[in-house]
């Protein structure tokens, strides 16, 4: 059997940035077997659907779930409480696809920031560029820093690190890597591909839509790709999250 | 132990429970949490004369205990299924219910008479689909189309035929007793009901369609009290269904008058619901006395 659920014991919840939370979960059978870009499907009380959170790092039994009060579900997630369990189907999708000798250049903006970390620690030598609105948003920087990554810091309206976007950067150094991955909104990821096709790069791009089964059943979580030409219809929870970017119709 | 085996149109299910068109795809994701013969029976994804992409995302939004849908029938097309998953559905030892939907009479019996000559179990025709444009609802939300297509199928369809209603309509029991007169098996009942959000922020619709199906618990008392009063006014056999979460749910459910019962949106929070569910009846039969499932439809004591 490919799929199940299982009780994850809650360690701690806590809030790291102006609505975000960082949330560690134990459970030694399921939590080894995230990879890099998968996520977990959280089952929230009283709610009709569960919630899909990306991993943003997997290690010794505990799954890392950063993620940001978007609406009732993620609210309610905010408010569990350390001891409680937490029914969790995981690791689902499918993650970014990681090559051995090859130096990557990985980009995350907003809430699309805590995959890369898990990422990051897959690959040697990164170039993590990541990439906020404003500074009261900013995670996870001491963790890429620990992780051995080369780190960059931008904000849309310049509150901290570099005033512009995570493209700007990318233009500057792309000549530096072999491949590009990168997680985050829609229109961040449409500029990261063009900048990367226009440099004949290879980007992986981990997408988000609203979602249901998580397993590519139920068929709610559509994007539309390019395969031999043709346009089709794919799904996040099943052939994603991650796409490679030169297929995706934004 | 008690006996969980029911017979609708003919056809025997090893118990009363069977996935609900739409939330199970052709079962493949689900074969990865269990076997597929723990269910009585599965009811395809809807399926179309030809592959349909179905509509732009978001297609799904959440609800007071309940979720908008608006896939839009994305599907591959009636010969891929018949080619691609149907034989693998076979193998699954549990029945196989093909749900079509079309944008004509024709279609729907084009699709009626292919499937007719496959191992298909049974037929379930969709005229209650609330997300596409053409066809789907419209058929289902009239005494004279519903009488007219269920006839018209029903003379290209060698298999036992399901009529799957909307409840979109203002007297649902009218519209059993047509599809019943012009030779549906067996009724299915209830699809989704048309509902709406709006984001408050950029007051657009959140699902892209504007519109779409609502399921869950939030439908359940509407849907049985449906099945009661189609139970009332038809002699044919009722699939229950909407917003089925619990066996206490499937129990209401089956006293309502249903036969057998399809769940589909508890499977999203729940994978495993369907094993859950079968168990508790199973203790609540056992504990009643009853030796059948089939003992407790339509035993409703009514005021």
């Amino acid at each position: 059997m490919k799929y199940d659920v299982r009780k994850f014991e809650l360690l701690s919840n806590e809030q790291i940035a102006d609505g975000i939370f960082d949330m560690r979960v134990k459970n030694d059978e399921l939590a080894p077997l995230a990879k890099c870009g998968q996520f977990a499907h959280v089952y929230v009380p009283s709610k009709t659907l569960r919630r899909p959170i990306s991993v943003c790092d997997s290690k010794d039994g505990v799954l890392r779930l950063v993620y940001q009060i978007k609406g009732e579900g993620t609210k309610l997630m905010s408010e569990m409480k350390k001891g409680q369990s937490v029914d969790i189907l995981a690791p689902l999708g499918n993650g970014f696809k990681i090559e051995k000798g090859k130096r990557y250049c990985l980009i995350g903006g907003g809430i699309g920031v805590p995959p890369m970390l898990y990422t990051a620690k897959q690959t040697k030598n990164p170039l993590v560029i990541t990439g906020f609105r404003n500074k009261s948003l900013i995670i996870l920087q001491e963790d890429f820093k620990e992780a051995g990554a080369e780190l960059v810091l931008t904000t849309d309206d310049g509150s901290a690190g570099i005033h512009g976007f995570v493209t700007d950067i990318l233009k500057e150094r792309i000549g530096e890597f072999d491949e590009v991955c990168a997680c985050g909104p829609a229109p961040m990821l449409k500029a990261v591909a063009a900048v990367c096709k226009e440099n004949e790069k290879p980007c992986q791009v981990s997408l988000e839509e609203r979602m249901a089964c998580g397993i590519g059943a139920c068929l709610v979580c559509a994007v539309k790709v390019r395969k031999n030409g043709e346009e089709i219809m794919q799904h996040v929870c099943k052939n994603g999250p991650v796409f490679n970017a030169e297929e995706v119709v934004f | 132990m008690a006996d969980l085996s029911v017979k609708i149109a003919g056809v025997e299910f090893s118990n009363p429970l069977i996935a609900a068109s739409g939330t199970f795809g052709f079962g493949r994701e689900y074969s990865e949490f269990y076997p597929l013969n723990k269910l009585g029976g599965i009811s395809c994804k809807g399926i179309t004369l030809k592959r349909r992409d179905g509509n732009p995302p978001p297609r799904v939004a959440e609800t007071p205990s309940g979720i908008l849908n608006a896939v839009g029938l994305q599907n591959p097309g009636v010969d891929a299924f018949i080619k691609d998953d149907l034989p693998w559905l076979k193998e699954q030892k549990t029945v196989v219910i093909a749900n079509i939907a079309g944008n004509t009479p024709e279609e729907y019996c084009k699709m009626a008479e292919k499937l007719s000559d496959t191992d298909v179990d049974m037929i379930e025709m969709n005229i209650s689909c609330p997300n596409v444009k053409s066809g789907g609802v419209q058929f289902g939300t009239s005494c004279e189309s519903v009488g007219a297509i269920t006839d018209a199928v029903r003379r290209h369809c060698k298999k036992p035929l399901i009529v799957k209603l909307s409840p979109n309509v203002t007297d649902i029991t009218e519209i059993a007793k047509a599809a019943e007169s012009n030779g549906a098996d067996a009724i299915s009942m209830i699809n989704t009901l048309t509902g709406m959000r709006i984001d408050i922020n950029t007051r657009r619709p959140i699902i892209r369609n504007n519109t779409g199906g609502m399921s869950g618990p939030a439908v359940f008392p509407i849907a049985v009290r449906m099945v009661w009063q189609v139970s009332n006014a038809v002699n044919i056999p009722i699939i229950g269904m909407g917003g089925i979460s619990t066996w206490q749910d499937a129990a209401e459910m089956l006293i309502a008058g249903a036969s057998a019962l399809q769940i589909g949106t508890v499977l999203f929070s729940d994978p495993y619901a369907p094993i859950k569910i079968n168990e508790g009846l199973n203790r609540f039969l056992d504990e009643n006395g009853l030796k059948s499932v089939s003992q407790l439809s339509g035993t409703i004591k009514p005021w």
